[in-house]
C-alpha cells in the first residue's frame, strides 16, 4: 500500500533570537526584523513520522506551509530531510491570519495538491502555540482529527490506532483515514539532514503559490478572514515587596513555609 | 559560491552540520580532550551524513559536492572539536591523494569505504629529519625479486594508530641532479612489517591521534604504487598544498569563530563596575580584533576553496589562508583568554582548549615560516 501524507510546517522565529523580537504597539504584530526563521522542532517531529511511514509503506510526503516567501529556505530544508515535494502558500492576502484563517488557507492548499490519507501537524507551533490549527484543519477538510498523538500505527488500509497523551492519562483511539494528526513533540527524534539529502533536494520541487492560483475565498483569508483580534498588550508588573522575617531559624522557617502555603505553594513536611 | 555569497545549498549544509555538531559533538568535546580520546566510533555516522566524503564524487561513494562544502563541514566541526576535525581532515588527505592520482581500480577499492567513514586513512610524509625538509626524507623503497621493499619511520602522523589505509612516500632513487626521487605507496593496515609506534601526548588537538609508523621490510607489489614510480613528490605536495592547507585553514576558522562567539557571550554576561564587560573600550577593541581575525581568514579560506572548485591553481592562496587562519586563531584565543580575566584559564570554559588546539594545528600542513617562504616566492614570481 502506498500512503499519501501531507505535513504542515510552520516557519517560526529562531528561539536563540527571542531577545531581538519586539511587539509593535500599534499593529500588535511581532517585529521580526533580522531574526532568522527555523522550522519548529515539533513540526520536524511530525515530518520524521511521515518519513518513517513512507519508508515502511511507500508513498509520498508533501510538505505545506503558509509563510512569507523567505520561508522557501525552510521548505527546502524539509526536502533535504526527505520530503518529496513542498508547497509554500505566500501572498500578502494571507498575512495577519489567525488560526481559523490559517487552517482554512492550509486546507485550500492541501486540496490543490490532491487527496491525502494522512495530514500530520505539530501539536502546537513554537511561536503562537495556540494548538488550534490541527483541529480546525481537520474540520476544514472534513477529516477525523486527533491532537497530541504520542504514537500511532496502521491497522489496515484505512484505519490507524493512535495513542493520545492527556494530562494525567493516555487515550487509545482507532481512527478511520483520512485523518489529521497533531503529533506530540516528544513522539520521536527528527533525523539529521545529510549532505546527499541537500543535493537531492535540488531535484525536487518547491512550489510557491499565491491566491491568484490558490483561488481561495478572499474574505476568509488573512486579517480579513480572522475573527480573532489582538487586544491590548501590557507588560505584567513584576514588582515585589520584600519582607524580613525575624526570630530564631525555626521560627523563620515556620513563618516562611506558612507564607508560601498562603501563596498557593504546597509545601509538605517531610518525616525525618 | 559566487564571490563572497554562499549558495542556498551551502547555507543549508552549514545549518544541517551545525545542528548535528551542536547536539552530538559539542557536549562531548571537553571530555574527549581531557581523556585524549579520538571519537573514531563516530566515523560511520559522520560518513553517512556526508561530512567525510563531501568532495568525493558520487560514483566513489561520496556526496559529490566541492571544496567550499568541505571547508564548511570542517569549520563547523572544528567550532566545537578541532581534534575531531583534524582526524577527518587527515583522513581526507589520504582520500584526496587517491582521488587525484589513483588508478580507477584503486579508487574503486578504497574510496567508497573511506568516503562513508567505514575505513580510516592516513597520509604519512613527515620524518624525524624535519617535516619542512620534505625532499630530505630517508625512508626507502627498493625493488627486489619483482616486489618493492619499504623501510623507514614516519612521525607526527595523524591517525597513525587508527588508519586502515596508509599513504606513504619513500625515496626510490636519485635523478640526474642527485636529488631524491619519491614514490607514493598505498598500504593496508595489516601489511606485514608495518607497525604503528609511539602515540604522542600532545598539547592540543588531543581528541586526535598522532604518532609514529614504521615500515620494516614491508613487501608491496606494483599495484600499491599511486600513479607511477617517481610521482611521490608531486602527489605529496599537491595533496598538502591544496587539500591539507585548505583543511587546516577551515579548522582554524572554526577555532576563530569559537573565540569570537565566546568573547561576545562572556563580555555580555560578565558584569564589572555594575555594567557589562563590553562597555570597556579596550574590551570592544578585543572583540573587534577577534571579528577581524575571523573575517579575514574566512574570506581568504573560502576564496581559495572557490578557486579550487573552479579548477584554478590555488596553492599560494591556500598558503595565505592557512597563515591567516592559524596565526589568527592563536592570537584570538590568547586575546579571548585575556579578555576573560581569571575565567579565561578555568577549564570550564573552552578557550584554553582553543589556544592549545590553535598552537598545535599551526604546524600541521606547513609551519607559518614555511608558508611565508611560499607566499614570498609566489609574490616574487
Ligand atoms: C505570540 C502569538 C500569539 C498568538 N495568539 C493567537 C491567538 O490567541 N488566537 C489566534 O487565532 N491566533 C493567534 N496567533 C496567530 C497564530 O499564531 C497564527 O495565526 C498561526 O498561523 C497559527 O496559529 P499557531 O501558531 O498558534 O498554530 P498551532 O495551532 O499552535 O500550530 C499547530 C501546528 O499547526 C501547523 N501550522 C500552524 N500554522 C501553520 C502555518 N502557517 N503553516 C503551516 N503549518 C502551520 C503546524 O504543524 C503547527 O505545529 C498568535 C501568534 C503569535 C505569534
Ligand atoms: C598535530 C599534528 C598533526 C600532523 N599530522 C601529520 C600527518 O598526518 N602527516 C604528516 O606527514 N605529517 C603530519 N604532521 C607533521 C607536520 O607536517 C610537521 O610537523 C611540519 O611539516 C613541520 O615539520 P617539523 O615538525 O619536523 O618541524 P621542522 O621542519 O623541523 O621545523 C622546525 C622549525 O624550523 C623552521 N623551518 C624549517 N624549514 C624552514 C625553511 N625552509 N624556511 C623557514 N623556516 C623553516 C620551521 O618554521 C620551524 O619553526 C603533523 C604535525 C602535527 C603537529
Amino acid at each position: 500500500m502506498e500512503l499519501k501524507i501531507a505535513v504542515c510546517i510552520k516557519s517560526v522565529p529562531d528561539p536563540a533570537y527571542y531577545d531581538k523580537i519586539t511587539i509593535d504597539a500599534k499593529t500588535k504584530c511581532l517585529t521580526r526584523k533580522g531574526v532568522p526563521s527555523i522550522i519548529g522542532k515539533g513540526d520536524k517531529v511530525a515530518l520524521e513520522q511521515a518519513l518513517k511511514l513512507k519508508e515502511k509503506y511507500g508513498g509520498k510526503v508533501t510538505v505545506i506551509g503558509m509563510a512569507p516567501p523567505e520561508a522557501r529556505f525552510e521548505m527546502k530544508e524539509t526536502l533535504a530531510m526527505g520530503a518529496d515535494e513542498a508547497l509554500l502558500l505566500s501572498d500578502r492576502l494571507f498575512a495577519g491570519a489567525d488560526t481559523l484563517a490559517t487552517a482554512y488557507t492550509l486546507a485550500q492548499g492541501l486540496k490543490k495538491m490532491g487527496s491525502f490519507d494522512l495530514v500530520l501537524t505539530g501539536t502546537e507551533s513554537a511561536d503562537g502555540a495556540t494548538a488550534q490549527v490541527p483541529a480546525q484543519l481537520g474540520e476544514c477538510l472534513s477529516m477525523a482529527h486527533l491532537w497530541n498523538v504520542k504514537q500511532f500505527s496502521l491497522l489496515s488500509d484505512n484505519e490507524i490506532q493512535a495513542t493520545v497523551g492527556l494530562e494525567h492519562a493516555v487515550a487509545e483511539y482507532i481512527v478511520c483515514l483520512p485523518a489529521v494528526l497533531g503529533i506530540a513533540r516528544d513522539a520521536g527524534k527528527p533525523r539529521y539532514i545529510t549532505a546527499s539529502g541537500i543535493k537531492a533536494a535540488n531535484c525536487k520541487t518547491c512550489k510557491v503559490m499565491g491566491n491568484a492560483e490558490l483561488q481561495a475565498e478572499e474574505n476568509r483569508l488573512g486579517e480579513t478572514g480572522s475573527p480573532t483580534w489582538p487586544g491590548d498588550i501590557t507588560i505584567p508588573s513584576m514588582k515585589r515587596q520584600g519582607r524580613v522575617l525575624e526570630g530564631s531559624p525555626d521560627v523563620i522557617v515556620e513563618a516562611l513555609t506558612a507564607a508560601l502555603r498562603v501563596a498557593g505553594i504546597n509545601i509538605q513536611r517531610k518525616a525525618v | 559560491m559566487s564571490m563572497f555569497v554562499f549558495t542556498e545549498e551551502q547555507q543549508l549544509l552549514r545549518k544541517a552540520v551545525r545542528e548535528f555538531v551542536e547536539a552530538e559533538i559539542a557536549p562531548h568535546a571537553k571530555r574527549w580532550d581531557e581523556e585524549n580520546h579520538c571519537p573514531i566510533e563516530l566515523f560511520p555516522e559522520l560518513g553517512r551524513l556526508g561530512m567525510i566524503g563531501t568532495f568525493v564524487p558520487e560514483c566513489y561513494g561520496g556526496v559529490g559536492m566541492g571544496y567550499i562544502e568541505r571547508v564548511i563541514c570542517l569549520e563547523e566541526l572544528a567550532r566545537h572539536s578541532a581534534g575531531l576535525a583534524i582526524t577527518i581532515m587527515a583522513h581526507q588527505l589520504c582520500m584526496g591523494g587517491i582521488l587525484l592520482f589513483g588508478s580507477e581500480e584503486q579508487k574503486q577499492k578504497y574510496l567508497p569505504d573511506m568516503a562513508t567513514g567505514k575505513k580510516v586513512g592516513a597520509l604519512s610524509l613527515t620524518e624525524a629529519i624535519g617535516g619542512s625538509n620534505f625532499m630530505g626524507q630517508q625512508s626507502t623503497g627498493m625493488q627486489q625479486d619483482g616486489k618493492w621493499l619499504l623501510n623507514g619511520r614516519k612521525c607526527f602522523i595523524t591517525n597513525a594508530h587508527l588508519a586502515d589505509v596508509d599513504l606513504w612516500t619513500v625515496v626510490t632513487g636519485k635523478n640526474a641532479r642527485g636529488r631524491s626521487v619519491l614514490t607514493a605507496f598505498l598500504m593496508d593496515k595489516d601489511t606485514q612489517g608495518r607497525m604503528p609506534g609511539r602515540a604522542e601526548h600532545k598539547l592540543g588537538m588531543r581528541s586526535s591521534n598522532t604518532g609514529d609508523i614504521s615500515c620494516v621490510n614491508v613487501e608491496l607489489d606494483e599495484s600499491h604504487i599511486l600513479e607511477k614510480e617517481g610521482s611521490g613528490a608531486k602527489i605529496a605536495l599537491s595533496t598538502i598544498q591544496e587539500v591539507g592547507r585548505a583543511g587546516m585553514s577551515a579548522i582554524c576558522l572554526g577555532i576563530l569563530r569559537g573565540c569570537l562567539e565566546e568573547s561576545l557571550e562572556f563580555s555580555k554576561e560578565r558584569m564589572i563596575y555594575g555594567k557589562p564587560l563590553h562597555k570597556l573600550i579596550n574590551i570592544q577593541f578585543s572583540l573587534a580584533e577577534n571579528r577581524l581575525d575571523y573575517e579575514s581568514a574566512r574570506l581568504l579560506t573560502y576564496r581559495a576553496a572557490g578557486m579550487k572548485d573552479a579548477g584554478e591553481p590555488c596553492a599560494g592562496e591556500f598558503a595565505l589562508a592557512k597563515y591567516a587562519a592559524t596565526e589568527g586563531a592563536i592570537r584570538a584565543a590568547k586575546r579571548t583568554i585575556d579578555l576573560m580575566g581569571g575565567y579565561g584559564v578555568i577549564n570550564e570554559y573552552p578557550v584554553g582548549r582553543f589556544l592549545r588546539d590553535a598552537l598545535t594545528g599551526s604546524t600541521a600542513g606547513g609551519t607559518s615560516d614555511v608558508l611565508k617562504v611560499v607566499i614570498a616566492a609566489e609574490s616574487l614570481k
